[in-house]
């Protein structure tokens, strides 16, 4: 373990009265600096809070949001759940994987985009909606999703899962 | 038009009430002061027990009640604040802890000082980022004014408050799941009892309380429990806030006195249906909740008159689909989410939720048969009732209730191998 990740570790598990509970914050750390949750971070976490490598395995693939391969710098998490389909997700859904030219659980050649279909982001009053590295878009159609992605493509990319 | 005074979601919209200047220039830590100068932990609790708060989250258990179940025996006790709103519909909670944070911060400190806890969480959904950052620094912002941390205002009461950030799973709503997920494991729900009081966080005496609740618990101890309890029905008492969407004009959050009808609700706060259309159905409290048609328009808003009409409350995720909806496109997506949110532990939940999703999904696709037909109206015995913990009995209810309420819709699906709904639907647009 890199002296800083232990001390960032260190610090997580301070917080709590027993070290397990800094686990999945010390592997939202890590995604962030690494992309996804590697198995040098899941090694990494189990000597940090005293568990085997395969019991963080375990762990972090109950958790959605922690990636266990490679995602993309953009992760796109369209709403698939009913009040954004009565809004018209299914077509959004439709366009967005024609115009990323993936699927769902997808990531594109290039390892820029990836994309999902998600269970509700509880923002129903604006559906549909999706979240781009965990940042809230709101009653999106094709036109404002071009507009998005445009400014995807002009940013640079911010770490996709931040941490805190 | 609706004229109740909005409480806990006063002001939102109009200031920026995660400002700590802006949100003390409105009163805000008054009610705070107020406990601490003259109030004992016993007395906030005898408050918030007779004003028959019943918690937001879902499962509208009496606050005052859960806060009682401690047992005094010196162990450390906790408070833990349920942020990971994500019942479908449900959106309250989120826009609480954007807009209002440093409110559930006066109420989490008030209930912490009742039930004597010196450390409190709060679990925040992975997906909040952005909720997570406004309240980090909301609460840095109490700290340096001492409303929480040691000796808060000068009493002997100290707080310590960890923001714990879930990273991706519905079942960590699930109190005991949640639990499992603090202490850094996968987020199975516990088998009760012990109940949390008991024996919850660390094995520790705990409480869970939902962030809705926690904003009224300080509203309850600055206008005293009898304004809250001649609110609304007397079992069932209070304002809440509903969360509407779908096919409604202005969906939105309505702060509503509860007992209201399901069509005021509709009609006077969000607006009414989209121009032309029917109602054809709509659920009361999110995912979970069985569905009402046009004929339950009179049904009050309440834990009670919902449940005698075999539904719920729930979160307050009230969505409302029209007659452009199809209710095997409905019932599918539902299904679907449960069979994905599903933990695995119980084998009704995780087999059942798997058959009852690919079964309704064929039927949509118009590949199903009778034989799906009849196994989904019979397969509810065997799921509901089953299993460890509320999602396995959330997978049947909506997909029950429709069933039964348009059972030619499902018919015609096997009938015709498509969707008659959407056929009609593509013509009249």
């Amino acid at each position: 373990m890199t002296p800083e990740r232990l001390a960032r570790g260190h610090e997580l598990v301070a917080r709590y009265p027993r070290p397990q509970s800094a686990l999945v914050p010390f592997l939202q750390y890590c995604q962030e600096q690494d992309g996804y949750v590697t198995l040098q971070a899941m090694r990494d976490a189990a000597e940090l809070v005293g568990i085997t490598p395969g019991e963080v395995e375990s762990i972090a693939s109950f958790y959605t949001l922690l990636f266990k391969a490679p995602a993309g710098k953009h992760i796109v998490q369209v709403c698939r759940t009913l009040s954004c389909m009565l809004r018209g997700a299914e077509d959004l859904q439709a366009y967005i994987k024609r115009r990323l030219g993936i699927g769902h659980l997808e990531t594109s050649a290039d390892g820029q985009y990836y994309y999902e279909e998600v269970e509700c982001l509880a923002a129903c009053d604006r559906a549909p909606c999706l979240q781009h590295n965990l940042e809230y878009h709101y009653d999106v159609t094709p036109a404002s999703f071009d507009k998005l992605l445009d400014s995807w493509q002009a940013s640079a990319p911010a770490p996709a899962m931040p941490a805190e | 038009m609706a004229t109740f005074e909005p409480v806990i979601m006063k002001g939102i919209g109009e200031s920026d009430l995660a400002d700590i200047d802006v949100y003390e220039r409105g009163g805000g830590f008054s009610v705070l002061r107020k406990v601490m100068s003259d109030m004992t932990p016993d007395a906030v609790a005898a408050v918030v027990t007779e004003s028959n708060l019943r918690g937001r989250g879902g499962a509208g258990f009496p606050t005052g009640r859960k806060w009682s179940f401690l047992p005094k025996d010196g162990r450390p006790r906790y408070l833990v604040c349920n942020c990971d709103e994500a019942e479908p519909g449900t959106f309250k909670d989120r826009m609480l802890l954007e807009k209002t944070p440093l409110q559930l911060i006066e109420g989490l400190v008030i209930s912490a000082y009742a039930m004597g806890a010196k450390q409190a969480y709060i679990y925040i959904r992975g997906e909040f980022l952005e909720g997570s950052r406004i309240f980090r620094r909301a609460l840095a912002a109490a700290q340096s004014r001492n409303y929480l941390g040691d000796r808060i205002l000068g009493s002997d009461f100290s707080l310590d408050l960890v923001v714990h950030r879930g990273a991706g799973a519905y079942i960590c709503g699930e109190e005991t799941a949640q639990l499992e997920s603090i202490e850094g494991r996968r987020g199975e729900p516990r088998l009760k009892p012990p109940f949390p009081a008991v024996a919850g966080l660390y094995g520790m005496p705990t409480v869970v309380n939902n962030v809705e609740t926690l904003c009224y618990v300080k509203h309850i101890i600055e206008r005293g429990a009898q304004w809250f309890a001649k609110i609304g029905p007397e079992k069932s008492p209070g304002p809440k806030i509903m969360s509407v969407s779908g096919h409604v004009r202005q969906p939105g959050n309505y702060e509503i006195p509860l007992g209201i009808p399901a069509r005021e609700l509709i009609d006077e706060y969000a607006g009414g249906l989209l121009p032309g259309r029917k109602l054809k159905a709509f659920q009361p409290g999110g995912a979970s909740s069985a569905a009402l048609f046009e004929e339950d328009l009179d049904v009050g808003i309440d834990f009670d008159s919902l449940a005698a009409k075999r539904t719920m409350l729930g979160s307050g995720g009230f969505v409302v689909m029209d007659d452009t909806a199809c209710m095997v496109n409905c019932a599918r997506t539902l299904t679907r989410f449960f069979e994905h949110e599903s933990c695995g532990q119980c084998t009704p939940c995780r087999e059942g939720g798997q058959w009852v999703a690919r079964m309704v999904a064929r039927l949509e696709a118009g590949e199903g048969s009778q034989e799906d037909l009849r196994v989904l109206n019979v397969i509810n015995n065997t799921i509901t009732g089953t299993n460890l913990c509320p999602l396995g009995d959330s997978i049947m209810p909506f997909l029950s209730s429709v069933l039964k309420r348009f059972p030619d819709e499902f018919a015609a699906h096997v009938a015709h191998g498509a969707c008659p709904i959407k056929d009609v639907t593509a013509v009249v647009a």
